[in-house]
């Protein structure tokens, strides 16, 4: 148990300590992304009855920085160490490969969270939300982070170079999480791209932490709930097979 | 009591590549052992499968007992391995990483033990230092001390002095032969063969994955390797036909003749004298770990 908890002490300095680029960073590229578009379609767009287009971009843009930070925070944490060498540090002691697993994956939830935490409280100074279910908010936000901190942890493993992360970056996360409803309503679009958008399990994420803040989604919360449960339990189960296998960690 | 070191029939392939072909070895507890092999010979690979780095394909290893995959845990608590390569967290102070360390094996207040380690790598003053700002010699340290943070019986050491000053080398080495004092098992891999003669007990020597020698340091440089006497005879001299086809490695007019005994010099003095050799110069070159390698390898 020690093992573990240090490690997920480890796992949260090593952001900590570089939080300008880990936390402020991704706040302020968050902030802008609200300000052009809200500047751009606040005045045009109307997804929710009686909720305005800036306030509904909000959970969508929060949500996106704690996915995409999650999954930053193990994938680049566990690229480096292979490529740098020092991944024996945590391969040499007696650690389990579920408690690898479990502190890698918390430290993306709390590097996702504080980093949600100040979008969230850097964009109160401009909008005003409801805050319907906080219940549903958490528990979409830790399930996002568990998803993204497990995909990280995949993909930490499975990348030999940096470029390859990128690569899974750039053409997996980035798209699921643009193409998920960060910015529209899946009803906006055309019948064929919003079957589409059913597949994608982001979207579910999006659509249920959003349920928390107007009590309003696209599909029932519930069903959200389920879909980002089992995508959970998936990439667990898959995660932890990785792991015991040693699969590119061990020879 | 259970050996330190226990590796039965260890095989390991990556793809073609046969890097450890059926090894066994035991090491017992308090030995300083040597391993050495040229590149390639599956030195790494031996101490990986033994630190669970790497899985053997075939074959089981134990650390004082304790089977490295059945019962982990226990292996990899007993066992501190300084690896080969130079490797740092850049994100972490010296003591940070010394008690991130500690915490991966399970120990929560390790300062006094930390504090230790540190005066005896003299380490103290850089331990608020970040990883990144030391010198090579100085991450090596760390190296070591990361490796024995947990206190572990049986310490190996991976070329622990490649590329390391002589004046560290020599603190390294004082600072271990202690450790293997207070009752540590060493297992050291080098390729600086002095060191090996001067520390290690034992010597196993590796080639192609498998080991070609196994003996105490004494019978391998005994069994290989025996004085030689190196001759300058005066110019336009021969040597007698007796001692001709004994004598080798005409270098710069030296000539070297080797002896299964030091009661040999006399008769050889003797055929010199009775030719009417002048010699120039004479020396006796004790037996080297050098010599012993380069045989057994050519023999392997």
């Amino acid at each position: 148990m020690e093992g573990f908890r240090t490690l997920f002490y480890k796992e949260v300095l090593r952001f900590w300590k570089v939080g300008f680029q880990t936390v402020a960073a991704p706040v302020l590229t968050s902030l802008l992304f609200l300000l052009i578009f809200s500047h751009v379609l606040e005045r045009h767009v109307q997804v929710y009855e009686g909720v305005s287009y800036t306030s509904f971009l909000v959970p969508g843009l929060v949500m996106m920085s704690v996915l995409q930070n999650a999954f930053a925070n193990s994938s680049s944490s566990l690229i480096q160490s292979k490529v740098t060498g020092n991944i024996v540090f945590v391969l040499l002691p007696p650690i389990s490969y579920r408690e690898f697993f479990a502190a890698y994956v918390l430290a993306s939830i709390v590097r996702g969270g504080v980093v949600g935490l100040g979008v969230l409280g850097m964009t109160l100074w401009f909008v005003d939300l409801d805050w319907r279910g906080p219940l549903w908010i958490l528990g979409f936000a830790v399930l996002g982070g568990g998803i993204m901190g497990a995909l990280g942890v995949i993909a930490g493993i499975w990348s030999d170079k940096f470029d390859q992360l990128a690569a899974f970056q750039n053409f997996i996360i980035m798209p699921l999480t643009f193409l998920s409803g960060v910015f529209y309503s899946i009803h906006s679009l055309p019948p064929f791209w919003q079957q589409v958008s059913h597949f994608n399990p982001v979207f579910y994420l999006i659509d249920g932490f959003r349920y928390g803040f107007f009590g309003t989604s696209d599909v029932p919360p519930l069903t959200s709930l389920a879909v980002a449960a089992g995508c959970l339990a998936a990439l667990t189960l898959f995660t932890l097979w990785l792991l015991r296998i040693g699969y590119k960690l061990r020879a | 009591m259970h050996p330190a070191i226990r590796i039965e029939g260890v095989t390991k392939r990556f793809g073609d590549l046969l890097a450890l072909g059926g090894v066994d070895l035991e090491v017992a507890q308090g030995e300083f052992f040597g391993l050495l092999g040229p590149n390639g010979a599956g030195k790494t690979t031996l101490i990986s499968a033994l630190a669970g780095l790497v899985r053997p394909d075939v074959g089981r290893l134990a650390v004082m007992g304790h089977d490295v995959v059945a019962d982990y845990r226990a292996a990899r608590r007993l066992l501190g391995v300084v690896p080969q390569e130079l490797v740092f967290d850049p994100f972490f102070s010296v003591r940070e990483a010394l008690r991130i360390q500690s915490g991966y094996f399970g120990i929560r207040d390790n300062e006094a033990w930390i504090d230790e380690i540190l005066e005896n790598l003299d380490l103290v003053d850089k331990a608020g230092t970040n990883m990144r700002q030391l010198s090579g010699g100085m991450k090596r340290r760390v190296l070591v001390a990361q490796a024995l943070v947990h206190r572990p019986p049986v310490i190996v050491l991976d070329e622990p002095t490649a590329g390391v000053d002589v004046e560290l080398r020599q603190a390294l080495w004082a600072f271990i032969r202690r450790l293997n004092r207070d009752g540590h098992t060493i297992v050291l891999t080098t390729h600086y063969l002095e060191e090996a003669e001067s520390l290690c007990g034992r010597i196993a020597m590796l080639k192609q994955g498998r080991i070609v020698a196994l003996d105490t340091t004494a019978n391998l440089l005994r069994r290989f390797s025996g004085h030689t006497l190196r001759l300058r005879l005066a110019p336009g001299t021969e040597p007698p036909e007796s001692l001709r086809a004994r004598l080798s490695g005409a270098v710069g007019g030296e000539q070297a003749l080797a002896l299964d005994n030091c009661e040999q010099i006399e008769s050889v003095l003797a055929d010199l004298r009775e030719a009417g050799c002048r010699l120039v110069d004479i020396e006796i070159g004790k037996p080297d770990l050098e010599e012993v390698f380069v045989r057994v390898m050519e023999r392997g």
